[in-house]
């Protein structure tokens, strides 16, 4: 096709900078101004599938029931690390219903992360996968796991952070328990920390995160003899393809992968499962639909998390400035082969001249780290601004008047880029207005009782979220005027359908109730994987120019059936109108009758030569019982600089939702576990304490929502992460404002505070 | 060394019963062993799959459903119990297509997020408005559904929409 380029693009996904091509043909559509007044966008609508979802007609992945389906369950490592010698599947295979059993010794290669198999000759987590079995329904399946019976010749394990880093440990790879995973020198930070004013060293934890989803990890698979089907839910359609396609080696073009509904995944559900791929297995060699989801107790054993981290943080001050940093940070990734750079934040916050920072991926026999919403940088937010608030205590600076004097930059200081829009010391000054910020004392204010204090504190965000090609959009007219937007995404739980629906309209002069958008399917157009904040951002603009190259031909179309000059006439509220005339699209839709108009739109590379990040800050308000320990929080304030709004009500929920998830981490979540045996204690969630209603705390949410017209042709960034991002910093900021105590390990529980108190004391 | 290892084999009870209840107000007849939860007879032989199941202990509210008018945790309810009772799921609440005024209060208030959790937050706030008969406080509607965990952290909105029904049903 004439006009197609292909240019070299730059994105930012969680933090780390990716060099990507993009096809690129015609032209993009230029960002409206700020002053326009729009129809749809900006405009809070309620979710175009709310009434699937509160009827219970939303079908997840979790409903899909298909006849002569059956269940498969999962035979997990009850050792952190072992060597699987042996298994015999005679009394299993033997019970009643069960129609098949695979392990290491008879599974056909399935190649997983870099691995040839999905069962391991060494297990090295308990919940590794041993074996599977399909049954008739699912009691069946689990009764025959207890029947399997495998010899196991344990070895040495460890599965804490601190005791994996020591010399003493054991070794559980070639190089090591300990892999760089990234570092950056920027200045001359010796010289600065030997000058200084002011120094304030922390060593700061966080305890590993499970991300709780409440629909478990799963999937169906279905196998027609040539083709395969698999329900699966996932935050990426196509990355579920891909992993099957690489584990099963089927042409692409005949998997096909869908996730109408989802039940939550904050970024644990990026790719395809070993579960799919024993599904698919499963389906293929026995020519039935199989299912196989994880029960809760395997979710938390085997389905990722936030993996815990270890930070040493180090400031010098000189002239009410910071002048050095040094961070360090140690993350125990599990079995995992990826980690999240807690130093994140500290790399790209602020204007610092003079930082060292280092990270290091651990390797355990303890569950797989997976992305968890902002992965690195709710951990590394939580050191690095308690350091701040540390050292303006130290040098009688007030905290926020120091980050404002190294958060005006308008240049990322890694790649020293122009940001496309930053607009960060306005949220501070939203913030510090709507939590009284004036009225922050230095050593807190007394609350409710004697041994209650209160305090006030704050901490800031910065993330990605600019999105980027490819992401693909079509819009088709049916011949009664209705509407159908495709795109190759997946709605897990932001309304991403709702959005979607809503550019298209604008752009369209079509009204939303007769849009239907179509997502969660492979058989769609590509979309990216909805994580990184970027699906609003990387889909948005090609459903813009999708419904702009629809609305072009249609209205081209039109022109010949009513006979009128295509320039005389434009889209607006699903009419044709032309100099005193309305004409309903549906009439000029009938006579086109099935010639169909399909408009098609991607998503344009990001400028080359600006840096695009969303910024934000928190202001919590909070009481801590100094006898019992207790945080309370009362208020978070939550700023956000993320671009234009596209559903105010949508995004609002975003940033609720975040904050009390962030309070999770903050105050209450934390995965135990036995070193000696290696097992998670609260795979569950009777011990392992997500927030509840009573939890929550008066939230605000604020946007500085102007839009970033040179990010793209909406002027939108995301926005799923940036609100965890600064809580639990903030949390403990205001706790350290009202007690004097600084609380260096997340989750600040009633026990810890209690004995921080009381080594002041 | 061998190992045998697993989960604990699901106690087999005596042969499968003959179960009779009224859901969504209609005569249901199952046939199940009788260590089958409410939940289990639901999304299974009676295809209701708008219930979710999650936690399978009790511990979570996503399960919720009504039996004689008062919320329970389907999964840790046998379904043997419910014999001759009354059971509402998520699918019987609205009436010829009307929606019931929670579902409509969730919808305008955005009570939701991923929607996993969300029928089990309607059917606890169903029941708490059936049994008082006046406005709730919105202590009380905290209260009525602190049983119910949302992930996504959609409570402010939950509440809101609670409240918002409360007085739409007056």
């Amino acid at each position: 096709m004439a006009g197609i380029r292909v240019v070299k693009s730059r994105d930012e996904f969680e933090g780390e900078i990716f060099e990507s091509l993009s096809i690129i043909q015609g032209s993009d559509l230029p960002a409206h101004a700020a002053s326009v007044e729009f129809e749809e966008i900006g405009k809070s609508r309620k979710r175009v599938d709310g009434v699937q979802r509160v009827t219970g007609r939303a079908t997840y992945t979790h409903d899909v029931a298909l006849p002569g389906m059956l269940h498969a369950r999962v035979l997990r490592s009850p050792y952190p690390r072992a060597r699987v010698r042996a298994i015999d599947t005679k009394k299993a295979e033997a019970l009643p219903g069960v129609r098949g059993v695979l392990h290491r010794f008879n599974s056909p290669k399935a190649a997983f992360r870099g691995e040839e198999t999905i069962f391991r000759e060494e297990v090295r987590f308990i919940g590794d996968e041993v074996a599977a079995v399909a049954a008739d329904d699912a009691d069946t399946a689990a009764r025959a796991l207890g029947l399997i019976e495998v010899e196991y010749e344990l070895l040495p394990h460890v599965t804490d952070l601190e005791e994996a880093i020591t010399d003493g440990a054991p070794k559980l790879e070639d190089g090591g328990n300990v892999f760089d995973a990234g570092s950056l020198k920027r200045g001359e930070p010796r010289q600065a920390f030997k000058s200084a004013d002011a120094v304030v060293e922390g060593t700061y934890r966080t305890s590993t995160q499970l991300h709780n989803s409440l629909e478990s990890h799963g999937a169906v698979a279905q196998w027609d003899g040539e083709n395969l089907t698999v329900w699966e839910s996932t935050q990426h359609v196509f990355g579920v393809r891909e992993g099957i396609r690489a584990a099963l080696l089927l042409p692409l073009s005949r998997i096909r992968v869908i996730c109408d509904y989802m039940g939550g995944g904050f970024g644990s559900k990026g790719g395809v499962g070993k579960y799919s791929i024993i599904a698919s297995l499963f389906a293929k060699q026995l020519g039935r639909p199989v299912r196989c989801v994880l029960t809760r107790h395997e979710e938390n054993l085997a389905a990722g998390n936030r993996s815990a981290t270890l930070q040493k943080v180090k400031l010098a001050g000189k002239d009410g400035r910071i002048t050095a940093v040094d961070h360090t940070s140690w993350s125990n990734a599990g079995q995992g082969r990826w980690v999240a750079n807690p130093t994140g934040p500290t790399n790209t916050l602020y204007d610092f001249a003079n930082l060292t920072t280092k990270s290091y991926r651990v390797v355990t026999n303890a569950g797989s780290l997976s992305a968890f919403r902002a992965p690195g940088y709710v951990e590394g937010t939580f050191a690095l601004e308690q350091a701040i608030d540390e050292l303006a205590e130290r040098m009688g600076v007030d905290p926020l008047t120091l980050r404002r004097r190294h958060a005006a930059s308008q240049k990322d200081p890694r790649t020293t880029k122009t940001y496309s829009l930053k607009r960060l010391l306005e949220c501070y000054t939203i913030g510090a207005r709507e939590i009284g910020w004036t009225k922050r004392r230095a050593g807190g204010t007394r609350g409710s009782a004697p041994h209650r204090r209160r305090g006030i504190g704050m901490a800031t965000q910065i993330w990605g979220g600019g999105g980027g090609p490819p992401a693909y959009a079509t819009v088709h007219f049916n011949s009664d005027g209705t509407v159908i937007l495709r795109a190759g995404t997946q709605d897990i739980g932001t309304g991403t359908r709702t959005v979607l629906a809503q550019i298209c309209s604008e752009e369209l002069g079509v009204e939303c109730d007769r849009i239907s958008v179509r997502i969660g399917d492979t058989e769609g157009p590509y979309g990216p994987i909805s994580a990184g904040s970027l699906t609003l951002a990387s889909v948005g603009p090609a459903v813009r120019l999708a419904a702009r190259d629809a609305r072009e031909q249609f209205l081209g179309a039109a022109a010949g059936v009513l006979e009128i000059r295509k320039t005389e006439l434009r889209m607006e509220r699903g009419h044709i109108v032309s100099k005193g005339a309305r004409t309903p699209i549906s009439e000029v839709s009938k006579k086109l009758e099935n010639n169909t108009v399909i408009g098609k739109g991607s998503r344009w590379p990001n400028p080359e030569s600006l840096a695009i990040k969303t910024f934000g800050a928190h202001f919590a308000q909070v009481e801590v019982d100094t006898l019992t320990g207790e945080i309370v929080v009362e208020k978070v304030v939550a700023v956000h600089d993320i671009g234009r709004i596209v559903n105010p009500m949508t995004a609002a929920s975003q940033v609720q939702g975040g904050v009390i998830q962030a309070l999770g981490f903050a105050l209450s979540e934390e995965r135990v576990v036995d070193r000696s045996l290696g097992r998670v204690m609260n795979a569950d969630l009777e011990w392992y304490k997500i927030p509840t209603v009573l939890d929550v705390p008066e939230i605000v949410v604020r946007f500085t929502d102007r839009p970033d017209r040179r990010a793209n042709n909406l002027g939108a960034k995301g926005l799923g992460e940036p609100p965890i991002i600064p809580t639990a910093a903030a949390v403990a900021n205001a706790v350290a404002n009202a007690t004097g105590v600084r609380l260096r390990h997340a989750p600040m529980t009633p026990a810890r505070v209690l004995e921080a108190l009381a080594v002041v004391r | 060394m061998l190992d045998t290892i697993g989960e604990m084999p699901p106690f087999r009870g005596p042969e499968a019963v003959d179960i009779f209840l009224t859901v969504n107000g209609q005569g249901a007849t199952a046939h199940l062993p009788p260590h089958r939860s409410l939940l289990e007879l639901l999304r299974g032989p009676l295809g209701l799959t708008g219930t979710k199941l999650v936690c399978n202990a009790g511990n979570c509210g996503a399960c919720t459903v009504l039996v004689e008018g008062r919320p329970v945790y389907s999964c840790i309810t046998l379904a043997v119990a419910c014999e001759g009772k009354r059971v509402e799921t998520i699918e019987g609440i609205s009436k010829d297509g009307e929606l019931h005024p929670v579902q409509e209060a969730f919808i305008d208030h955005d009570a939701y997020q991923c929607g996993f959790c969300t029928p089990g937050q309607v059917m606890s706030i169903v029941a708490l408005l059936r049994a008082k008969g006046g406005a709730p406080t919105e202590d009380e509607m905290r209260r009525a559904v602190t049983g119910n965990l949302c992930r996504c952290g959609a409570y402010v909105n939950i509440v809101k929409a609670g409240m918002s029904a409360a007085r739409r049903k007056k």
